[in-house]
């Protein structure tokens, strides 16, 4: 960015006095391809919330009459057809999409949780706290950590809390890293010393003035993390070590799909089709959030 | 008659933000005669920098330029990059104001030194090494050969900043464009840079373009001065003219605003009231009315031209007089 | 320079002791053991096998003749494999992964670099958003549909033509089965470092020394290769310590979509059979290679960057 630039964005700051959040926004609605994002990801999540209940055929149900894949076929009821045993493909689709959000959602809420936790205590505490917090960071850093939710998976069952617990518990690490750096450079802004020196206790402090000014940073990581999540999610269940039957999710539907490919090309295309998209507008947006809330980047 | 060594006429500098287009220099005519020194003075954000990154064609991607800016025989703006490159660091030098970020990290200064040489005099390693190591001497850099050979952070802000300036100089440039050399640097080196500057000014006729905030540098180097503001040209004159008698209302507002010795400990240093504009919001008419103490209806208007008025200057107060 | 190896190297061993007691007692802790398989097995034999495991011992005697056990190199018997030791199904399976994985990293260096530094050079044009479009992709498909489309295509469509490839298969690590999965291995690394590398280069052409280098009258190629490149590499190098570990778990696909015998594949069937001393094996040399990788990195590091050799 040109001084100029940066004068001219100071100034017009200064005078108009537009908040942070006013100026992002209107930044984010000028990036149509994160406005767009937005739009699909909302239209994604309620078509997997509501469609299933609107479509003739559970997910779980087998066409007995026909046993086989089937091409889409609207007079019985299976819009984009059916999977190898005449399940409905659109209904799996939108329930496995339901799954993969959730898991991808609550993962990333659990990443948050203790990524901000750590992030915020460890740069305002600083100190003891705060070297050996950064040292544990780093250490997990340097451990393949996917063996380890693997291995979570296999010895304590394969079950959706632990599943969203064990993602989310080594995809804080990141988050805990910005937090911190945020909090350090928050910590010695003015209206931090003011609370301090009005006597507000460390755990206030952190509530009320600390996290809600790394919010931005936060909200853009939260929006690059769950595609991540869907992501590893998919690729435990390939292994077999995710959603197991008769749940079902899109990783559990690509790895049907990709196995039929040749002879059944509509279940791969399916669910392929409504997971890239979403996790391309998780990224679009995750991006267009980041120029938003950071013009510094651009 | 005097030679003019670089020649800017009705410049203007673009950007496209996303925030749509701000103009950051506008209509700018300027000259630098052979062997002066030109002061440019305005606040941060005024264009003083950007007119010269323009000149030098180094202004940012989304930056673009009208008008003409002529040195040697070539019009700058309008140069390709083949022909800028065997100008820039040749004979037209620039000195950049932030030692610290200026050079290369990855690089022994030496090296940055000595490419220069090997681009512009062709010389080979070892005669570059031997040219370098003698221009580090000339800025005063003490045990140059040690220096020579250390990476930018093993530097101090000084010695960094003599580096930069070296770096200038080496291919003995006729015209040095300075961006606030001395900002960034304690008040002695500041006194030996500008001491350095002025030696060669009058021993070797070098020519220099000191862009600055700081009118104490100008008084004691430029022989010529244009204040800038809000991305113009709004006064002109000989430096003794403008520290005397200066015209432009905003021209008094910043000498004001400068603590001199004489002054009384306890006296309240003067502030021009109000913040430099939005130039993607200029005020109608004169850009500087809104902090003007002296404005009056003309102004909210119409727009002063550039025009001789005592000195030559952009405010309708002198121009009336002569009208 | 070489105090600051040490002592990251240093830093490096307790980390791995901590994911070797972290591991141990994980498997530990698990409910279900490794016999309890299809047929009951009789209580007396079940405690032949116990003992014979050591299963019964306390547990901080356990962990301590597992670890001098690891010290000499010794993971211990593979409970699902009877007839091998971990150490073996590692021996034999390590090369495999190891050079299925340099080569993708490679690869993936070649094509990537390329690609994100090309891209940030001509920011804005149609080449960079063909790259940034390509890298999301790359991003986002996961490897397990990619494999399945590349079989697929060079496997049966392309099936008698000069083009055809083998389908899955190791067959000793020849070259032609090698393509294929090191291709989709290095898929998302390609991605990764395009993308990096485009951001670092924009970001180092924007920088005051590269202005001044310009400033001089240097050639732009030479501006771009001397003055930008090694800044824009160094973003590149840090991201090769953590991609080790994405690697590891990459090499997990493509060893079970191909059928390849590397220590991906015998982790994902020790996990899938709860063989606990295999997928602590594999885990142990996983977290070595992890902390290797990231001590070369740092190392690498050094040489980029001046300021870290003189602390």
């Amino acid at each position: 960015m040109t001084s100029a630039h940066a004068a001219a964005l100071d100034t017009a700051g200064d005078v108009e006095g537009r908040s942070l959040w006013q100026d992002a926004w209107r930044r984010l609605k000028r990036n149509r391809a994160a406005l767009a994002s937005m739009i699909i990801l909302g239209v994604v999540a309620a078509v997997c919330l509501i469609g299933p209940y609107t479509l003739p055929w559970p997910y779980d149900a087998i066409d007995w009459d026909h046993v086989e894949a089937m091409p889409p076929n609207m007079e019985l009821g299976h819009y984009l057809g059916t999977d190898s045993v005449g399940r409905d493909l659109l209904a799996r689709t939108l329930v496995g999409g339901r799954v993969s959000l959730m898991v991808g959602v609550l993962a990333t809420m659990v990443a948050l949780f203790i990524g901000v936790t750590v992030g915020a205590v460890a740069g305002f505490v600083g100190g003891r706290v705060d070297q050996l917090l950064m040292r544990l960071v780093d250490l997990l850093y340097s451990v393949p950590l996917t063996f380890f939710v693997i291995i979570l998976m296999v010895m304590f069952g394969r079950n959706f809390i632990l599943m969203f617990l064990a993602i989310g518990a080594v995809e804080w690490l990141t988050m805990a890293r910005i937090v911190r750096g945020q909090t350090l450079s928050l910590k010695s802004k003015e209206f931090i010393e003011a609370a301090r020196a009005s006597g507000g206790s460390t755990a206030g402090i952190i509530l009320r003035h600390v996290v809600p000014n790394v919010l931005g940073v936060v909200i853009v990581y939260v929006t690059l993390t769950i595609p991540q999540v869907i992501l590893l999610e998919s690729f435990l269940s390939f292994l077999g070590l995710g959603v197991q039957e008769p749940f079902t999710s899109w990783g559990v539907l690509l790895n049907e799909g990709a196995a039929e490919l040749e002879v059944n090309p509509q279940t791969l295309i399916v669910p392929a089709v409504f997971m890239t998209a979403t996790l391309f507008c998780f990224n679009f947006l995750g991006d267009g959030l980041r120029d938003a809330l950071d013009p510094k980047d651009r | 008659m005097t030679q003019r060594i670089l020649d800017i006429s009705g410049l203007n500098v673009r950007f496209a933000t996303e925030d749509g287009e701000v103009a950051a220099v506008s209509d700018v005519s300027l000259h630098v005669n052979k062997g002066e020194c030109l002061g440019i003075v305005g606040e941060s954000g005024c264009g003083k920098s950007q007119t010269f990154m323009a000149v030098m064609g180094l202004l940012a991607a989304n930056g673009k330029t009208t008008g003409s800016a002529r040195f040697g025989g070539i019009d700058l703006l309008k140069a390709d990059e083949r022909t800028l490159n065997t100008v820039r660091g040749n004979r037209l030098a620039m000195v950049f104001q932030d030692p610290m970020t200026s050079l290369t990290p990855h690089m022994r200064v030496g090296r940055q030194l000595t490419e220069v040489l090997e681009r512009h005099r062709g010389m080979d390693a070892k005669a570059a090494r031997a040219e370098a190591i003698a221009m580090m001497a000339r800025v005063q850099i003490p045990e140059p050969e040690r220096r020579f050979a250390m990476h930018p952070h093993e530097l101090s802000g000084g010695l960094r900043q003599r580096i930069v300036l070296a770096m200038a100089l080496l291919c003995g440039p006729e015209l040095v464009i300075a961006d606030e050399p001395t900002t960034a640097l304690d008040v002695t080196v500041q006194a030996l840079i500008l001491d350095l500057m002025r030696e060669l000014k009058e021993k070797h006729g070098t020519s220099f373009v000191l862009i600055t905030h700081d009118l104490g540098v100008v008084a004691g180097l430029a022989d010529r001065v244009a204040v800038m503001y809000a991305g113009r040209v709004v006064e002109s004159a000989g430096v003794r003219e403008i520290f005397a008698a200066p015209r432009h209302p905003y021209t008094k507002g910043l000498l004001a605003c400068t603590p001199r010795l004489t002054d009384a400990p306890t006296a309240v240093l003067p502030t021009i009231p109000g913040q430099p504009p939005d130039l993607q919001k200029l005020p109608p008419g004169c850009s500087f009315h809104p902090r003007c103490a002296a404005v009056f209806d003309r102004c909210r208007a119409e727009r002063p031209a550039l025009a001789e008025g005592g000195t030559l200057n952009a405010c309708f107060l002198n121009h009336t007089v002569a009208a | 320079m070489w105090s600051y190896f040490a002592r990251r190297l240093l830093i490096g061993i307790p980390t791995l002791l901590a994911v070797v007691l972290f591991c141990f007692f994980l498997m530990r802790l698990a409910p279900g053991g490794p016999f309890d398989g299809e047929a009951p097995v009789p209580p007396e034999v079940l405690a032949n096998l116990r003992a014979r495991y050591h299963l019964d011992d306390p547990l901080w005697r356990q962990f301590f003749s597992y670890l001098g056990n690891l010290l000499q190199g010794d993971f211990g018997p593979s409970f699902k494999y009877k007839d091998f030791t971990v150490t073996e199904l590692i021996a034999q399976g390590l090369p495999v992964s190891i050079e299925n994985g340099l080569s993708a990293i490679i690869l993936a260096i070649l094509i990537g670099l390329p690609l994100g530094i090309t891209a940030a050079l001509a920011q804005n044009s149609a080449r960079d958003y063909a790259v940034s479009g390509l890298a999301m992709v790359g991003i986002v498909i996961p490897t397990f549909v990619t494999g399945q489309l590349l079989i697929l295509a060079f496997g049966v469509w392309l099936k008698g033509t000069p083009f055809q490839l083998p389908a899955g298969g190791w067959n000793d690590g020849a070259f032609l089965n090698r393509i294929l999965p090191v291709t989709v291995l290095a898929l998302p690394f390609v991605a990764y470092i395009a993308r990096i590398s485009r951001a670092s280069m924009i970001e180092a052409l924007r920088t005051n020394f590269v202005r001044t280098a310009r400033a001089k009258g240097l050639p732009y190629r030479t501006v771009v290769l001397r003055h930008a490149m090694k800044a824009a590499l160094t973003p590149v190098i840090t991201f090769l310590g953590p991609a080790t570990a994405f690697l590891l778990t990459g090499s997990m696909v493509i060893e079970t979509i191909f059928q390849i015998p590397g220590i991906g594949r015998y982790f994902v069937q020790g996990a899938l059979n709860r063989d606990y001393t295999l997928v602590m094996g594999v885990t142990i040399v996983g977290a070595a290679f992890v902390i290797v990788a990231n001590l070369i990195v740092d190392m690498l590091y050094a040489v980029l960057d001046p300021k870290v050799r003189y602390e």
